[in-house]
């Protein structure tokens, strides 16, 4: 494992709002050599990194701010938007970020508005995060009496600002278009696409929207070359990830690693393996709407290509440890019960759908359940995956086909009336 | 127009670029369900019942808003598709209060339909939904357990109306159509339109069943009923009993309410006239004296609450009359029991209406004089379809009756009231002849006409230059009213109704199954109001024979003071 560490070089080693102590540990390096370049020129850069989304999708960055940079000024006004909602569960890498070095976000979204000549940002700051939403208030205010945000920006006529702005608490403002809606005043539901945000966005006017890892990225990029960032990952992962390391592991917390590391290394290495003793059923890998697989697949590398090929994906960058003391049906109904409550209610698959996942998962664990329930389960998913309006239900199911891939037997057990952990109450067996 | 071509369940087609899937599987003759979307008022792409296979596109699509592109293929009846909107229909069902029997939609239920299209035979889940909450508060009945939180009640109250009396709120399990602070109807800005009731896809909206009253008052040997019918009733009701849209059920109508036991058949039109004697001759007095202008039309009790809530700073704007429902109850208890020798406290009166707002209106504590309401019990023409077929009249054998003298004779002028523009109209004829003195042969006012949202006119009449402006739908009577505030326009006479096409349309008129063919159901029926004009005997309020004689011996002359006793009212600001 390569120790380069481009996210965390100074968390804990600065005050996390000082610019002074941020210029002096290498900030706005990158900012000041952006204000020289060409917009085509960062953004081939950032090609060059293989940079991809941090907030779950993945979508090349380089590729996203191409388009946005395409689309012309008169459109309206280019606008900056931080997703910073950081809702899915088991994920809280980007709260680092914003809690121990707040300007590094500052400092890309900035590199970002000299690209598009934006001139408004935002940070939507997830509604529990209240402390942190101080800090960055703190930080951004500070930036700007150092001149690096504002009025003219280091002289080079940019004027950006950013705003801080927080939702009421819901996971589905994670997404994209409802963050939007979120920013606007509405209630956070998303919108129809196309057209795409990159287009009609805020306001219904070209915005740019980046998670806070991913912006975090950019000033290094710059200042290093895309090329070297790339070099710290694999051939097609540039640079380092936050990883979220919880569940039964000795070491929780999160770990700067680049992409190459494999699951294994960063769950029995860093993380010094499972705790009290007890063996790895299975991870929940990129957050509740990721993939849960078992032990075999650990040797898989924290790679997008690497990933795809076994079937999963990276996320947020959560690692959820669960030991072998857990039931996965009882598991399952916990994650559902979470999609069920977060689903925003507006489309007929994701609403019912996933009620009616808990309600069968409630039926298998208290021992009523059948076998055409994991049938129904199943048929379930695929509807959900193929219909839903939103990501969230699309991929609300991916932890019930995967966990139903895994473990069919102990599925099985419980319809017949046995769970082999014995976490679930079986109370309506009938003996 | 450019176009494009694409394949649907093997049949090529070329349709208009941007044409949306679903409408170019129309073209192709191929059926696609849809159940929220209503094309023009609400199009949220959620209920996913539409889903659609597009070859070489991850997922399916939902075919009402994703719109086609050259080469595409479409499956829409894979079996991917079939079992994928069986889900979905299953979804939405389970959390259905499926008691179809005790439903008032039931037969004209469009979640019914799917389901028997369906061949949905079982229920698999087990729980119920959470919204069992009945608010029968108002004249609009909402059963929350039957709401499948499509959202079309919600962009026609927002959107169309511009009322925003309810959303849609909470998430997840707990979404639900609810008003601010999940306050009764009654007690929000709701203006009782009813025009979510006509696009609720289930029964979830109703209007309050105001029959058993009905009954009760006919059953009643103490009592005499009389009951008046409005104009737009006429070229509905037979839609209820299968006859074609807009055929004119005038007399058979008569005739069934002759059966259904009323003491007498009596006609809105004449309270219409009575309206225009008023109307005309207090926009007369306020364009000679100085009054406030300008005058806007109170024959719409959606508008009126609509513009006591929103728009109170034109209250003084708004004509002083009583709508016809209530010139026509207030003489019914005053001038008929005087001539029939009947005592005015044993006089029941029913109205049936296309609309929901005059079940609020009647109830009104202003209108009520001597401590008598002028309108006992309101029934849309919905209720009075389900009256004669509890009643086992067969309706399409009928013969045809007239209306009861005194409070029955009905002129053109008094029928066109249904229609958008129609009162304008009958105001304009009447006004005419008041001005220039003569009885003019051209009164038909196209410029008037229509289903444009907003029409403005200038009328010449004997030089005086009268503007006129005419909205129907209350969020083009809003947006009409804004240029007023604005100073941007300036009218000597403003008729507004609130139902979007008029009371044709009213949130009392039958239900359609398939609710896009509105426009056109609209059109039908204007149409049948406008033929029923052009053959009247009489054509202007004024030329009403039994006008004349209320007049000449009972209430004087227009504008007299127990004119404005009897047939006028005042306003209560809401905001």
């Amino acid at each position: 494992m390569g120790n380069t560490k481009i996210l965390s070089s100074r968390f804990g080693k600065i005050k996390p709002d000082s610019v002074e102590e941020f210029v002096a540990a290498g900030g706005y390096e990158g900012l000041k050599k952006a204000i020289t370049m060409k917009p085509e020129e960062i953004i081939q850069e950032i090609k060059n990194a293989y940079l991809f989304g941090r907030g779950g999708a993945a979508y090349p960055t380089g590729v996203k701010w191409e388009q946005a940079y395409a689309i012309p000024l008169e459109k309206g006004p280019k606008y900056m938007i931080c997703n910073a909602d950081e809702g899915e569960p088991g994920t809280f890498k980007d709260r680092h970020i914003m809690a121990e070095d707040p300007l590094m976000l500052i400092e890309g979204m900035t590199i970002g508005a000299f690209i598009f000549g934006a001139k408004e940002g935002y940070i939507y700051c997830r509604g529990e995060y209240s402390g942190i939403q101080k800090i960055l208030k703190s930080a951004i205010k500070n930036a700007t009496e150092a001149g690096y945000l504002g009025e003219n920006i280091m002289g080079t006529g940019l004027n950006f600002n950013i705003k801080v702005v927080s939702g009421a608490g819901a996971y589905v403002c994670g997404e994209n278009t409802a963050l939007v809606e979120s920013i606007e005043g509405k209630t956070g539901r998303p919108r129809r696409k196309p057209p795409y945000i990159k287009n009609a966005g805020l306001n219904m006017m070209p915005t740019v929207l980046n998670n806070v890892e991913t912006y975090a990225c950019i000033p290094w990029i710059v200042k290093e070359g895309g090329e070297t960032f790339l070099s710290v990952g694999t051939e097609f992962s540039g640079g380092t990830k936050l990883m979220c390391l919880s569940g039964n592991v000795v070491q929780r917390g999160v770990y700067e690693v680049p992409f190459g590391t494999t699951l294994r290394e960063l769950i029995y290495g860093l993380g010094g393996g499972i705790a009290g003793g007890k063996t790895l059923k299975f991870v929940h890998l990129g957050g509740s709407s990721g993939a849960c697989f078992p032990e075999e697949l650990l040797d898989t590398k924290i790679c997008y290509n690497d990933l795809r090929k076994n079937g999963l994906s990276l996320g947020s960058g959560a690692v959820l440890v669960v030991d072998d003391t857990h039931c996965v049906v009882d598991y399952l109904k916990t994650v559902m019960e979470f999609f069920e409550d977060e689903s925003c209610g507006k489309c007929t698959p994701c609403r019912e759908g996933n009620r009616r996942m808990v309600e069968i998962l409630e039926k298998l664990t208290s021992g009523r359940g059948a076998k055409e329930d994991l049938e129904r389960l199943q048929r379930l998913a695929r509807t959900m995956r193929n219909t839903s309006f939103c990501g969230l239900g699309q991929s609300a199911p991916v932890p019930v086909t995967t966990l139903l891939k895994h473990f069919a037997a102990e599925f099985e057990a419980h319809v017949q009336g046995r769970c082999p952990s014995g976490k679930c109450s079986m109370s309506g067996v009938r003996r | 127009m450019e176009k494009i071509n694409l394949t649907i369940d093997g049949i090529d087609i070329s349709v208009a670029k941007g044409s949306t899937i679903l409408q170019a599987a129309k073209e192709a003759k191929v059926d696609i369900p849809t159940l929220c979307f209503l094309q023009g008022v609400h199009e949220p792409g959620s209920c996913r019942i539409c889903v659609v296979e597009v070859e070489g596109w991850r997922g399916l699509q939902p075919a009402c808003v994703t719109k086609a592109e050259e080469g595409i293929v479409v499956k829409t009846s894979s079996r991917l598709v079939r079992e994928t909107r069986r889900d979905i229909l299953e979804l939405i069902l389970a959390n259905h209060n499926r008691e179809c029997l005790s439903c008032k939609r039931n037969q004209k239920c469009e979640l019914q339909k799917l389901a028997e299209d369906f061949g949905i035979d079982s229920n698999y889940y087990e729980k119920k939904g959470t919204c069992v909450e009945l608010d029968q508060s108002g004249p609009v009945v909402r059963d929350t357990s039957k709401c499948v939180l499509c959202g079309r009640c919600v962009s026609v109250c927002s959107n169309i109306q511009k009322v925003n009396a309810i959303d849609l709120a909470y998430r997840g399990p707990n979404t639900s159509v609810t008003t601010p602070y999940e306050q009764s109807l009654s007690l929000r800005s709701c203006i009782n339109c009813g025009q979510c009731i006509k696009v609720c896809p289930v029964g979830a909206l109703q209007e309050r069943d105001d029959t058993e009253k009905v009954w009760k008052a006919l059953e009643d040997p103490e009592l005499h009923v009389v009951v008046q019918t409005a104009p737009a009733v006429r070229v509905a009701l037979g839609e209820e009993f299968g006859l074609p849209v807009g055929t004119n059920v005038k007399g058979k109508m008569v005739t069934a309410l002759k059966r259904l036991g009323f003491n007498k058949i009596f006609d809105t039109t004449f309270g219409a006239d009575l309206t225009i004697m008023e109307e005309g001759t207090e926009l007369l007095h306020r364009i000679n004296n100085g009054g406030k202008l300008p005058l806007i039309t109170s024959c719409s009790p959606g508008w009126v609450k609509f513009c006591e809530h929103n728009y109170s700073d034109f209250l003084d704007n708004l004509s002083s009359c009583r709508s016809p429902q209530q010139m026509f109850g207030a003489v019914a208890k005053s001038y008929y029991p005087q001539k029939a020798g009947l005592d005015a406290n044993k006089v029941f009166v029913v109205s049936v209406m296309p609309c929901t707002a005059k079940k609020f209106e009647a109830d009104r504590e202003e209108l009520k004089i001597n401590g008598l309401k002028d309108v006992d019990a309101v029934i849309t023409t919905r209720e009075l379809a389900k009256m004669i077929k509890q009643a086992g009249i067969n309706f399409n054998e009928l013969s045809d009756s007239y209306y009861d003298e005194l409070l029955g004779t009905s002129t053109g002028a008094g029928v066109i009231f249904a229609n958008t523009g129609g009162v304008m109209e009958a105001a304009l004829r009447t006004v005419a002849d008041i001005l220039t003195g003569e009885d003019l042969q051209t009164i038909e006012y196209h410029e008037v006409r229509g289903l444009e949202g907003t029409k403005e006119a200038t009328v010449n009449i004997n030089g005086m230059e009268l503007n006129v402006a005419i909205a129907h739908g209350t969020g083009n009577a809003a947006k009409l009213l804004d240029t007023i505030r604005e100073g941007k326009a300036d009218y000597h006479f403003i008729e507004v109704m609130a139902c979007p096409g008029g009371c044709i349309n009213g949130g009392g008129q039958p239900i359609l199954m398939d609710k896009s063919k509105t426009q056109e159901v609209n059109q039908l029926r204007a149409a049948s109001i406008y033929s029923l004009d052009r053959t009247a005997v009489k054509r202007k309020s004024h030329d009403n024979p039994e006008i004349k004689k209320i007049y000449a011996e009972f209430l004087d002359k227009p504008g007299s003071s127990k004119a404005h006793q009897l047939l006028h009212t005042h306003y209560i600001a809401r905001n």
